[in-house]
């Protein structure tokens, strides 16, 4: 079990993050919703729960809470430009179906 | 697929509900549009990776040119290429003093000032829309979705219609704006003043063509702007214009070209930038006709060409802090804004002005449009609940005309926004059906020393006594600073309504004069409300004497009716004077001399009420 992220991305959380000027890491998701069943969430974390399962990767934790976990075991976190727009990219090999846009995808 | 960005804790957006929000600085020079991704505020760049959008608009036969392209074109296409297009914003041709001076065929319209272009006439608000089209669709590609809205930046001194100009701008370009934001308040924001920072700063705004200084009031997340000054013809261009002279001089040169001048002002402009990082700065340049200029332009020959400049900014300086009623002590901070900030000799100045390091390690050029974008994104609804939200104060009270031409202060100044209060009034006399609401500005007691706002008229009054009617009349000031004014007669419910949108507004300039004449004419106000309101007390006493007598004039006793005419012609003349103290002394003797008649009157209609009733039918 694992989530990874490209050094890449590390290196843009780990900027956020000091400019933000707190949180421990990253925080992981997927919840019910949008057109495809489930979507990711990603958010800065100021704490870690108890059920939340962490990882490190390039110096930055990744946390996950447990339940969330399965859908995203193997998934690596990339930061990417597409012309003007920049931001994160989940690769999830759990992936059966995304939607047009891979903001919500099943399994 | 889509490019997701970190949200705060708990704060994820539903798929495709992403809440996408940008702040505009929409400049008389330059515009930008900034976000905040991923907690950071960032200014977004075109293509060509520049983030600065020039003010400008070029209208062409088949099309418009926004930025840099437009620029470009202004020397070989003047008359419709627009620049500037903020100045003329809410304005009337007669509020443009150098409009003869401009190349543009301005058109001249009531309310606002509009330009006859070869794509026919455009007024201000259409033109600074393309402007904001040209950052929307930036902001759009950027980000990757539809915009839920923007908070653009207005000088704090814009007043009602440059504001409401601006807004009109912004949804012309198919913007929702979330606010306007005042550019000094935005600027503290980005250096987060608001976080917990208690006291006085002081932003100091140096663009391109114009320079502004406003004295801002932080307390528990409220901003307060205390005075605003300036120059609106002061700039960097005028210290580039002084190198170019100097060059001149120097080189002993004289009778250029328009291509040579061209050349060397961009020269003398590079000299300039050389010299924020540089203690020297060459000068070369070939002109067309094989001469050469070769120069050294030093931080010291630069300080000693340019102090007159220097000190233009510290005169309004000094003015706003002493309108402000405080001393360079009294201010905490101060934030620099605007690229000509960059320039050492105006950090040194500043610097020494304040006693303190001025505040500058963020881009000055970025700043406003960074702490819009933070903004923006609070409204937006990106930021958890307990985060603060950002107030504003209107700058003057807002009231409405009274009897006898007095103002009833409904919204005092400094009141944080959005607001909205609520007064009671009344009829003036019986069976009135009708009442005209006059809606004023400013500190003053009387009508005519406020400024006039709006007029309407509630009808449809159901005939009551006077005093009966109860009218409520509710201001309420939106977010954006702009006022609307409610009457609503409570019985019946009859309504009208006004949304202030005055073609003409007040300047910084005027609103400082008002301050200081509220200041100045306390007591006389005072007087002159105290003579108004014994005025009207007395008048309103007289007209209903003057009814009883009609009415019961048989109660008289003898003699008793020419005591009461002359008592009342006394009145008349005490109201006539200006001694507050004689009329109210002359309202009380007539009370008196009328007190037995009266409680005859009150007698009589007990009788009359009575008569015919048994005491039986009373008792029940």
């Amino acid at each position: 079990m694992a989530i990874t992220m490209t050094e890449q991305a590390a290196k843009h959380v780990s900027n956020f993050i000091t400019k933000r000027g707190k949180g421990v890491g990253l925080r992981l998701g997927v919840r019910t919703s949008g057109c495809s069943g489930m979507a990711y969430t990603l958010e800065f974390a100021d704490e870690i729960g108890a059920d939340d399962v962490q990882f490190e990767s390039h110096g930055v934790k990744v946390l996950i809470d447990a339940k969330s976990l399965p859908y995203l075991d193997g998934t690596e976190l990339d930061y990417t430009r597409e012309g003007l727009n920049e931001g994160f990219k989940f690769n999830n090999p759990n992936v059966k179906n995304a939607c047009g846009c891979g903001e919500s995808f099943n399994v | 697929m889509a490019l997701l960005q970190i949200a705060e804790p708990g704060m994820s957006a539903a798929p495709h509900q992403h809440r996408l929000a940008v702040g505009i600085d929409l400049g008389t020079t330059n515009s930008l549009v900034a976000t905040v991704r991923s907690a950071l505020a960032v200014v977004l760049n075109d293509e060509n990776g520049r983030s600065l959008l020039p003010s400008v608009v070029r209208y062409r036969a088949d099309g418009v040119e926004v930025g840099c392209h437009a620029m470009q074109a202004q020397a070989m296409d003047p008359q419709n290429t627009i620049a500037s297009v903020k100045r003329f914003m809410g304005r009337g041709l007669s509020d443009i003093a150098d409009a003869a001076h401009l190349p543009y065929r301005f058109v001249d319209e009531p309310g606002m000032v509009q330009i006859s272009t070869v794509a026919g006439v455009k007024s201000p608000v259409e033109v600074s829309a393309e402007i904001l089209r040209v950052l929307r669709q930036r902001a759009e590609k950027s980000l990757g979705g539809e915009l839920v809205g923007a908070v653009i930046t207005v000088p704090a001194y814009f007043d009602d219609a440059q504001r409401q100009a601006t807004k009109d701008a912004a949804r012309l370009a198919g913007l929702n704006v979330l606010r306007l934001l005042n550019e000094p308040t935005a600027a503290a924001v980005a250096y987060g003043l608001d976080n917990g920072a208690e006291g006085v700063y002081a932003v100091f705004d140096l663009g391109g063509g114009t320079f502004d200084i406003s004295i801002l009031k932080l307390s528990r997340g409220v901003f307060e702007v205390l005075a605003t000054n300036g120059d609106s013809a002061l700039g960097g261009d005028d210290f580039d214009h002084r190198i170019y002279c100097w060059i001149l001089e120097q080189a002993g040169l004289s009778g250029l070209n328009h291509q040579d001048a061209r050349l060397l002002q961009t020269h003398a402009r590079a000299a300039k930038e050389t010299l924020t990082e540089h203690e020297d700065a060459p000068v070369t340049a070939v002109l067309s006709t094989g001469e050469m200029v070769n120069l050294t332009l030093t931080t010291e020959a630069f300080a000693s060409i340019t102090k007159s400049l220097v000190s233009k900014t510290l005169a309004p300086t000094r003015k706003a802090l002493r309108d402000a009623g405080l001393t360079v002590e009294e201010v905490k901070g101060v934030v620099m804004v605007g690229g000509s900030t960059r320039m050492p000799v105006i950090q040194r100045a500043v610097g020494e002005f304040f006693g303190q390091e001025p505040l500058n390690n963020l881009d000055p050029d970025k700043v406003v449009a960074l702490g819009a974008a933070i903004q923006a994104n609070v409204l937006a609804g990106n930021r958890s609940e307990d985060d603060w939200l950002l107030l504003d104060v209107i700058p003057l009270s807002l009231g409405l005309e009274t009897m006898g031409g007095l103002v009833e202060k409904v919204v005092t100044r400094n009141s944080t926004i959005p607001v909205a209060r609520a007064q009671e009034f009344t009829t003036y006399k019986d069976g009135q059906t009708a009442m005209s609401i006059h809606v004023v500005q400013g500190e003053r007691e009387l009508v005519s020393d406020c400024r006039s706002l709006a007029k309407f008229e509630l009808r449809g009054i159901p005939p009551m006594v006077a005093g009966a009617a109860r009218i409520r009349v509710t201001f309420q000031v939106d977010a954006d600073g702009l006022l609307s004014v409610t009457a609503r007669e409570q019985s019946t419910g009859v309504e009208s309504s006004v949304t202030v949108k005055p073609s003409y507004g007040l300047s910084d300039e005027q609103i400082t004069q008002m301050l200081q004449a509220s200041q100045e004419y306390a007591r006389d106000d005072m007087l002159a409300r105290a003579l108004q309101e014994a005025r009207v007390e007395g008048g309103r006493l007289i007209e209903a004497v003057e009814a009883a007598l009609q009415e019961d004039g048989h109660l008289l006793n003898e003699g008793e009716g020419g005591k009461i005419a002359a008592k009342i012609e006394e009145l008349r003349v005490a109201i006539a004077g200006d001694d507050h103290r004689r009329v109210t002394q002359a309202v009380e003797i007539l009370n008196h001399a009328t007190e037995s008649f009266a409680a005859r009157r009150m007698d009589a209609s007990v009788n009359k009420a009575l008569a015919g009733h048994k005491l039986e039918e009373l008792e029940s």
